[in-house]
């Protein structure tokens, strides 16, 4: 079987700074997978390139055994791969119910329809009612996006992500800027919505990381240094050295 | 944009008070002036699939509304050269495959980039197509343009729409139909997603769109609507000329849009209605009209930036309870309004008074110290006193002053009825 | 046929040259405050209308150094007071608020002098011809323009490379969101900036002006224009701009200068029916389709290289 994600020597270059350096990874199918490593290490660029945000300067990117290298992020994402953003990106002035209904559209096959009602779609809404109500927040549906608080938004940044029934998840940061026990309640949101899927998450918090993750790729400098189960993770001397050691008691 | 438009009622309601306006409105000026709205109403609506739908601004939308009337104007005497049987009230259809076809064509080299750049490509092309009417001769017909007669097509029911009423009818009718479709687009899934691109175009590519198609179909569909309307200017007229296309529709199109309030479907026709009122009216009473319908619109951009609608639309929360608390509160705050007005009034008096003063001397000096105020004659002003000058600057001065004091009454009151409505829940 | 090389020539890049002191400024609005200047043609016909009358007042000279003072000080004032204002509700109510100061500005000048030409004239100490090219004279004035847009381009360059403010607004066109972490004062570089911008473009009017025609239609004729230089050379580059700006200098005025068309290319072969487009377009000569030659190159431009000749970002 195909990994959900293969990346072949992927290298990011801008201008003169290599940002990426040859990462090679297979992500199989089903696994929560987590991308650590210390600020600017390339986590972020990492999802950029997979999700077709940024065009890798070298290397080749499979999703299910296709070359999706190149493809623009909206064929990308209709391939079933789905991303959500470190600094939220939502659609500010749209209520919760049509942010999450944006995300629905495509994968109910509506397209750029212009001849249907909307709001007749039967299909549409009763999947963004579930959205709504996985993430939490259909009571608050009716509410301008913009003016949720922080923890909401994130939490609606997810429900958007996964809106479209992608079976690949790639989640930036997920838990970022949250307090604690809104990263609990935003940890078991993830695990709850990453079910019988391929989930792939950068995430700086360690607890939720070795919590969540089935395997651990550690990125350093632009190089994947180590990739493997979380307490081999945690043993692994080169890991310890490059980031753990120095990272790990935040 | 908000669903207050909902039932058919809205519609029926709609086309009944079409039916009847010019029964309200019998004289002849009023007639040929409800015709110039309703064309307008369509253009500005097509206009507003664009910036308020998709967030595109565009400097050219005439280009769209301009060539289809030109197609218009030749497929009106071709087939009344030819005889051909297509009755007047179908000629419009042309009109709005003649705007797609160039919304498609001119389209697809401008949708690719959003903002800033978009709006200067739509402004090029604009020019291109204005400076391109000069040399093709042929089909823009030059200074003289191309001129038609809609009473030579096929005749429908013995209606040769010769009489305006008759061509008051044909254009409210089609203004209805472009309205309910260009307000059944925004309930589309389509219609959503140019909403979504206007608010964050690089998420709409993460959920699946290409906000690339969004706005090249919503531009495409903009064109055919503008092409209705243009198809209708022309018919009105008997007319298509190269001014059709210039910057100066192009920008009548979008003071109508804007002030109207590019926020809510119902903007950019009020914007319509009170544009072209507006600059039907206020050249009875300045030469420099022009200027003052500028100064609205800055001001509107200013201070108000989601229009006169969105002005209206602020009230809406207040609009709950029981009928009589809604009535009273809503006179609390007219009340405060009109304290508030009165100064504004006298400030703008006293503008209006030394902007036109400047304008008499600057321009009329052959005309004599004296001049009509408000080109009305018991308002004679002699420019060369002192007095007029004085009297003008206290005027905007102390009426700003007076505003001053009078806003915190505004602010209060909205306060209260703010408070109120809350008070009595939904 | 050299004659006509050299004195085109050197219209064309006399062209250029105006039309990059209005680009210049309308870059460098552009990249500092992400605002597209729609009005910044409108301040080139108040430096135009303002040289005219304060040369009737008091000379040529006090006009060239007056006219660009006072349209740059209108200009700061309404970044002080009007763009500062609709920043909030984000570029699109931007690029309207000067689309609506445009409008205002043309009103204003018509309200004051009228739609009418100005009789704004070369200053006589400088109309005589400068020298002799073949049979054609040159005039002393056009030189004059020619050297004095030379010299503001190098002042500018001065400017940008050699001083505090100019190296903060360097910085700002490679690093658009850095400016305000230098820890300068944002809002009144911004202000300086747009001030800067409008006098160079009101420069451009006072000398342009006396030369050409002082009309309330000035700014409308040349906006669109502007705006195919920038796009064309590159929303943002400075350098693409000045690139474009001698492209469109010249490519007008070798237009301008050229009477051949489709008609004399192919005569003998083929007429096409008179009153068709075909007939149209197989007479028209160059020089008629001068005025339409910028927007092809922005069409073609658009197609083929949409961020523009030198172009790196995206707006």
């Amino acid at each position: 079987m195909n990994p959900a994600v293969e990346l072949k020597n992927i290298e990011k270059r801008f201008g003169k700074t290599e940002i990426i350096r040859g990462v090679s990874l297979d992500v199989r199918a089903g696994e929560r997978h987590a991308v650590i490593g210390p600020n600017g290490a390339g986590k972020s660029t990492l999802f950029n390139l997979v999700s077709g945000r940024l065009v890798p300067s070298a290397g080749s990117i499979l999703l299910r055994g296709e070359n999706i290298t190149g493809l623009r992020p909206f064929e990308i994402n209709r391939r079933g791969l789905s991303r959500s953003f470190q600094v939220t990106n939502i659609f500010p002035r749209l209520s919760v119910w049509e942010n999450v209904r944006c995300a629905v559209l495509w994968s109910k096959g509506y397209k750029y329809s212009f001849w249907r009602n909307v709001d007749k779609l039967e299909d549409v809404r009763a999947r963004t009612q579930e959205i709504l109500d996985q993430i939490n927040m259909a009571d608050r549906a009716e509410i301008p996006a913009g003016v949720l608080t922080y923890a909401e938004q994130r939490a609606l940044e997810i429900g958007i992500t996964i809106a479209g029934g992608a079976d690949i998840i790639l989640l930036d940061e997920p838990t970022a800027g949250m307090s604690r026990s809104e990263t609990e309640r935003a940890v078991a949101l993830i695990r709850k919505v990453s079910e019988g899927r391929t989930l792939i998450i950068i995430e700086h918090d360690m607890g939720v990381v070795f919590d969540l993750a089935d395997r651990i790729s550690v990125l350093v400098y632009g190089q994947i240094i180590a990739t493997d189960e979380p307490p081999k993770i945690k043993a692994n001397q080169k890991v310890q050295e490059a980031y753990l050691g120095a990272a790990g008691h935040d | 944009m908000s669903g207050t438009i909902r039932s058919y009622g809205v519609w029926i309601l709609a086309a009944v008070l079409l039916l009847i306006l010019p029964y309200i409105f019998p004289a002849g000026a009023s007639i040929t002036t409800m015709c110039l709205i309703g064309i307008m109403i369509i253009f500005a609506l097509s206009y507003n699939m664009l910036l308020g739908q998709t967030g595109m601004l565009s400097f050219g939308h005439a280009v769209y509304y301009g060539l289809a009337a030109f197609v218009t104007a030749h497929t009106m005497n071709w087939v009344a050269k030819n005889g051909i049987a297509i009755p007047l009230p179908l000629i419009p259809v042309f009109g709005a495959i003649a705007g797609l076809f160039f919304g498609i064509l001119f389209g697809s080299v401008s949708t690719k980039r959003g903002g800033t750049a978009f709006a200067m490509i739509s402004l090029g092309l604009a020019e291109l197509v204005y400076s391109s009417s000069l040399i093709l001769r042929s089909f823009f017909g030059g200074e003289e343009g191309i001129s038609t007669d809609r009473t030579k097509l096929l005749r429908l029911f013995g209606y040769n729409f010769g009489p305006q009423i008759q061509v008051y009818y044909l254009i409210a009718a089609w203004c209805l139909l472009c309205v309910i479709l260009m307000y059944a687009i925004t309930r589309t899934p389509f219609g959503r997603m140019c909403n979504a691109v206007r608010e964050n175009p690089e998420r709409v590519e993460f959920v699946g769109y290409n906000p690339q198609f969004v706005r090249f179909i919503a531009f495409s569909l903009a064109g055919l609507f503008a092409g209705v309307a243009g198809s209708l200017a022309a018919i009105n007229i008997e007319l298509s000329q190269a001014s059709f296309v210039g910057a100066a529709q192009s920008g009548a199109v979008l003071l109508a849009a804007y002030i109207g309030g590019v926020a809510f479907f119902v903007g950019p026709i009020l914007g319509a209605i009170l544009v072209t009122l507006l600059s039907i009216k206020l050249s009875d009473f300045s030469e420099i009209w022009v200027l003052y319908f500028g100064i609205l619109f800055i001001t509107i951009i200013l201070f108000a930036p989601y229009g006169l609608s969105g002005l209206l639309m602020m009230h809406a929360q207040f609009w709950r309870g029981p009928i009589g608390s809604r009535i009273t509160r809503l006179l609390k705050l007219f009340g405060a309004y009109i304290v508030a007005l009165i100064p504004v009034l006298i400030m703008l008096a006293g503008a209006i008074l030394l902007i036109e003063m400047i304008h008499h001397v600057a321009q009329k000096s052959a005309e004599g110290a004296n001049m009509h105020f408000l080109r009305r004659n018991y308002l004679t002003v002699n420019t060369h006193t002192i007095l007029p000058w004085l009297g003008g600057l206290a005027a905007m001065i102390g009426g700003f002053f007076a505003f001053r004091f009078t806003w915190p009454t505004v602010a209060s009151a909205w306060h209260n009825a703010l408070v109120d409505a809350q008070r009595s829940g939904k | 046929m050299a004659e006509l090389i050299i004195i085109s020539t050197l219209n064309g890049v006399l062209y250029g040259m105006l039309l990059f002191l209005m680009a210049s400024g309308l870059t460098l609005i552009f990249s500092m405050m992400g605002v597209l200047n729609f009005a910044h043609a409108s301040f080139y016909m108040l430096g135009a209308f303002l040289g005219f009358q304060i040369s009737q007042w008091a000379g040529f000279i006090p006009a060239l150094i007056l006219a660009p003072l006072i349209a740059g000080g209108i200009g700061a004032i309404v970044e002080r007071y009007g763009l500062r204002t609709v920043h909030k509700n984000g570029h699109v109510a931007e690029l309207l608020f000067t689309f609506g100061l445009a409008f205002i500005i043309e009103e204003v000048i018509q309200m004051i002098w009228g739609k009418l030409a100005a009789d704004y004239r070369v200053p006589s100490f400088l109309d005589f011809s400068a020298f002799t090219v073949y049979a054609t004279n040159y005039p002393a004035y056009k030189t004059f323009m020619l050297l004095f847009s030379i010299a503001i381009f190098i002042g500018l360059i001065l400017l940008l490379t050699r001083t505090r403010a100019g190296l903060i607004i360097q910085a700002s066109l490679t690093h658009p969101n850095m400016v305000g972490m230098l820890g300068h004062n944002v809002p009144r570089v911004f202000m300086l900036v747009f001030g800067l911008g409008t006098a160079l473009a009101a420069i451009a009017g006072v000398i342009a002006g006396a030369a050409f025609v002082t009309q309330s239609n000035m700014a409308a004729l040349l906006g669109p224009i502007l705006f195919v230089v920038v796009v064309v050379g590159g929303l943002g580059s400075l350098w693409g701009a000045f690139v474009a700006s001698l492209l469109i200098g010249l490519l007008q005025t070798f237009a301008i200068a050229s009477d051949w068309s489709l008609s004399k290319f192919f005569s003998g072969y083929f007429t096409p029916a008179r009153g068709t487009i075909l007939f149209d377009i197989w007479t028209v000569t160059i020089a008629q389709v001068g005025p339409i030659l910028p927007y092809l190159l922005l069409v073609l431009v658009l197609i083929f290289r949409p961020t523009g000749l030198f172009g790196t970002r995206d707006t």
